[in-house]
């Protein structure tokens, strides 16, 4: 799944909650390639939304580093790191009532001294977010007044206009009907062939996982049973170890991708 | 442009608001230079007997509203205010020991009581802050609300406990603080206020930006490259030293810090960099406002200023939250 040229690399990584707590995540080690689509799998508690958080920085592990670009995380300064690595969370809630734009301009906030005005560039930068996830016209709008799915299409804005190098999705399309599924889904993977924008994206979604993933880790108890491009790693095996469910998984003829139907659950 | 236009008002309301009272003043008298001073009545009037009152209710006006931004953004709660982690509790407990225990000595010009009140605030909220931080590397937030609803439960307790204990005179002169006064008879006290109120707003100058992304929540903030932690401790320490420098000077008049934020936003929007200083004018204004009805409603008898901003502003705050759910 690396390729030859991984963005970001996890190496041996662990992390407990609590000084005495148990291993939530335990010695993994991944590496996502510059340009893929990493799928992150695994049941409830499995730790894939602790792992998220160490490869974007927002928990520093307990053992193991994070690299990007080769770099270790931990060495980065907030700011820094917010350049590179772009986070989109499950929900976004804003306290106030912000205007779309000024939602998409927080992004920009790496790139900005403390007393720094945004300038004509910034604005320009948030502009084109919000043209690229197909949002412009919501610009001068209430973001707590938007749809699930525009919330989500201009926080993933927001990522973009904070000009990283990878883009983290916390189950992106979790709290969406099936309409802004497919909507959130074209995004990203527009995104992906156009701008080239590398993606971890956690996910419960079988089904959005194999019709959006270039390579795919699963993750079961904290530590990593299987990683590899999608069409190998998603297997009936696979998905029963993470799982314990037997599943059935067939091309579509009409959808043309892997469909991955569930049979039942074996104890 | 829109920061401008409050800080036109507030410089009307602080040069305008010392001729009201009951012996006319003119403007013109009190700023001429043709009648020495120790005979310029209008100027004595103007500058010893109301200026002090009125620049006292700017600055509490100011800080109030400024810490009530702060704590709401901090707290991503749009109904807090300066006193939901106890600051109120913690200052009248302060000032509450400081008349009972008669404690007259002053302190660079500055009488003991204003000085016991802000240990009192920064004292819980120091408090607050510990329980808050104890088990974690960061600050929760919903921690820090529940601690501050428990603290200013317990410090209340304790200043009934000391009321209970006091003579008559006492227990009239500090409820006559509780309600608020800015009758702050002298220059000292302002002074004494502007060193901490200085260094707050001075902390809050630095943080609008991080105060917009961190009222998303501290993990979206922190991926947008704020130092959520530091970025925390600035806000709370700046907040904590401008209310417990307002409740200080002029008691604890609350409402303004809930209120006046909420207005201000409906005029200017949420951007942090508008909403902190056009809060801090609009709130200076407000309270001089208040005052100067506090001191010619029912003159010649001077209401506490806490009186009038809670018959404006509850109904204001209602309205707002009525305003919010539909």
């Amino acid at each position: 799944m690396s390729g030859r040229d991984p963005l970001l690399a996890a190496r041996d990584v662990g992390y407990a909650y609590g000084r005495r707590g148990p291993l939530v995540v335990d010695g993994v080690s991944l590496e996502v390639g510059r340009g893929s689509i990493v799928g992150l799998l695994g049941p409830n508690g499995s730790g894939k939304t602790t792992l998220l958080r160490l490869l974007a920085g927002t928990l520093s592990p307990t053992a193991g580093a994070v690299f990007v670009n080769d770099v270790p995380v931990a060495s980065l300064s907030r700011r820094d790191l917010a350049r590179r690595i772009a986070v989109v969370p499950q929900e976004t809630h804003a306290t106030f009532d912000f205007t779309v734009l000024e939602i998409v301009l927080m992004g920009r906030y790496p790139h900005l001294g403390a007393f720094e005005l945004e300038g004509p560039s910034d604005i320009a930068i948030a502009r084109e977010a919000l043209a690229a996830t197909g949002t412009a016209g919501l610009e001068d709008r209430q973001f707590n007044r938007l749809s699930g799915g525009e919330k989500q299409r201009v926080v993933i804005a927001s990522a973009l206009a904070q000009g990283a190098d990878a883009l983290l999705l916390d189950e992106p399309t979790a709290s969406l009907d099936l309409a802004y599924q497919l909507e959130v889904v074209a995004l990203l993977q527009r995104l992906n062939r156009e701008r080239g924008t590398t993606m971890v994206v956690s996910s419960h979604d079988l089904n959005l996982v194999s019709a959006l993933c270039t390579d795919l880790v699963m993750v079961r108890s904290g530590c990593v049973i299987a990683h590899g491009a999608t069409r190998d790693a998603l297997t009936a095996p696979n998905i029963r170890a993470l799982y314990s469910v037997d599943v059935q998984i067939a091309r579509h003829p009409a959808a043309d991708r892997v469909l991955v139907v569930p049979i039942a659950r074996v104890d | 442009m829109v920061v401008s236009g409050f800080g036109a008002a507030t410089i009307l309301a602080v040069t305008l608001a010392p001729l009201v009272g009951s012996t006319h003043v003119s403007l013109s008298r009190a700023l001429g230079r043709g009648i020495p001073f120790a005979d310029n009545v209008d100027a004595q009037i103007f500058f010893i007997a109301r200026l002090p009152r009125v620049l006292a209710a700017a600055l509490v006006g100011a800080g109030l509203s400024l810490s009530g931004v702060v704590f709401q953004a901090l707290l991503r709660n749009p109904l807090a205010s300066p006193d939901t982690l106890g600051v109120a509790a913690g200052a009248t407990l302060g000032a509450m020991l400081a008349i009972t225990l008669h404690l007259d000595v002053h302190v660079f010009g500055i009488s003991v009581l204003p000085l016991s009140s802000f240990a009192g605030a920064l004292g819980s909220l120091a408090i607050v802050y510990v329980l808050a931080i104890a088990r974690r590397r960061g600050t929760s937030t919903t921690v820090l609300l529940l601690a501050g609803v428990a603290i200013a439960a317990l410090l209340s307790a304790v200043s009934r406990f000391v009321q209970y204990l006091a003579d008559f005179t006492d227990t009239f002169r500090t409820i006559q603080w509780v309600m608020g006064s800015l009758d702050v008879a002298s220059y000292a006290p302002i002074l004494g206020a502007l060193v901490p109120m200085g260094l707050g707003f001075a902390g809050c100058a630095a943080l609008p930006r991080a105060l917009d992304l961190l009222s998303m929540g501290a993990e979206a903030a922190e991926a947008r490259g704020v130092d959520v932690v530091r970025a925390e401790r600035v806000a709370l320490l700046s907040a904590s030293l401008t209310t417990g420098a307002a409740v200080a000077l002029g008691g604890p008049v609350l409402l303004v810090g809930i209120i006046v934020p909420h207005l201000v936003r409906l005029l200017v929007g949420a951007d942090h960099r508008l909403v902190l200083p056009a809060s801090a004018l609009f709130g200076a204004s407000f309270l001089i406002g208040c005052d100067l009805l506090a001191r010619t409603l029912l003159a010649p008898v001077e209401l506490p200023v806490g009186i009038i901003t809670s018959i404006i502003g509850a109904p204001v705050f209602l309205w707002l939250l009525f305003r919010r759910l539909t």
